[in-house]
């Protein structure tokens, strides 16, 4: 199952400099596995010990996943993930 | 250095004083490359805070397609600080996640005073740079 990940300027060290990947997996968890074992050290900049990390947005779709299944939300072929850090400050 | 053109930098600090005592924030998006502030998108804080801001998460998935399709990055991202200086905060450091953008911050903390600065973050450092404001912007 070919799942587009696009990823975030800031993670592109990770990918070689390449705005989207593909990642396989029926799960949002399942696909960053796959990608971290092709770019490592990626997943973790996503997700820490608890979760999604709290400054890290990503999308199914136009979906935010936190709404919608969090890691465990379902992938079917041809949706795109999208990974983008919040906008945040105080 | 930032280069800004004088309406840009009269918006930024016009949403500034419109949403004081909360923080406002927004982008200036230009072509990816040029380093030019061309297009103005005041934000929505989700936060509707005086001490944090954050974009809404739908709204800035919607602003980075938008860019995306048009070619474009956030050649500024800004926000004010309503009762302190015009810093980036320790929070601020470390939710900078555009290593390519001018970080610029407002203070609204004195109604007659305009503080705007603007930092380049990287890393965890912060660099302030000097603010040029000019008539118009090149367009060559």
């Amino acid at each position: 199952m070919a799942i587009e990940v696009r990823i975030p300027t800031i993670l592109r060290t990770y990918t070689g400099g390449e705005k989207a990947v593909t990642g396989d997996g029926a799960t949002l968890a399942a696909v960053l596995a796959d990608l971290d074992s092709r770019h490592p050290g990626l997943r973790d900049r996503i997700v820490d010990e608890k979760g999604l990390r709290r400054f890290v947005n990503v999308y199914v779709n136009d979906e935010d996943v936190r709404f919608i299944g969090g890691l465990e939300t379902g992938l079917k072929d041809g949706d795109t993930v999208t990974v983008l850090p919040a906008v945040a400050g105080g | 250095m930032l280069v800004i053109d004088q309406e840009t930098y009269d918006a930024i600090v016009a949403h500034a004083r419109r949403d004081h005592p909360d923080e406002a924030c927004g982008v200036v998006a230009g072509p990816a490359g040029s380093d030019r502030p061309a297009r103005f998108i005041p934000m929505v804080n989700a936060a509707r805070s005086p001490t944090f801001y954050e974009f809404d998460t739908h709204d800035l998935l919607a602003l980075y397609r938008e860019m995306d399709d048009r070619d474009e990055e956030p050649v500024i991202i800004y926000h004010s600080h309503t009762a302190t200086q015009a810093y980036p905060s320790r929070t601020d450091v470390s939710y900078a996640s555009e290593p390519g953008a001018h970080y610029v911050l407002v203070s609204t903390r004195e109604p007659a005073t305009v503080e705007f600065r603007s930092f380049r973050i990287v890393d965890g450092s912060v660099t302030e740079e000097e603010v040029m404001v000019v008539p118009a912007l090149d367009h060559a």
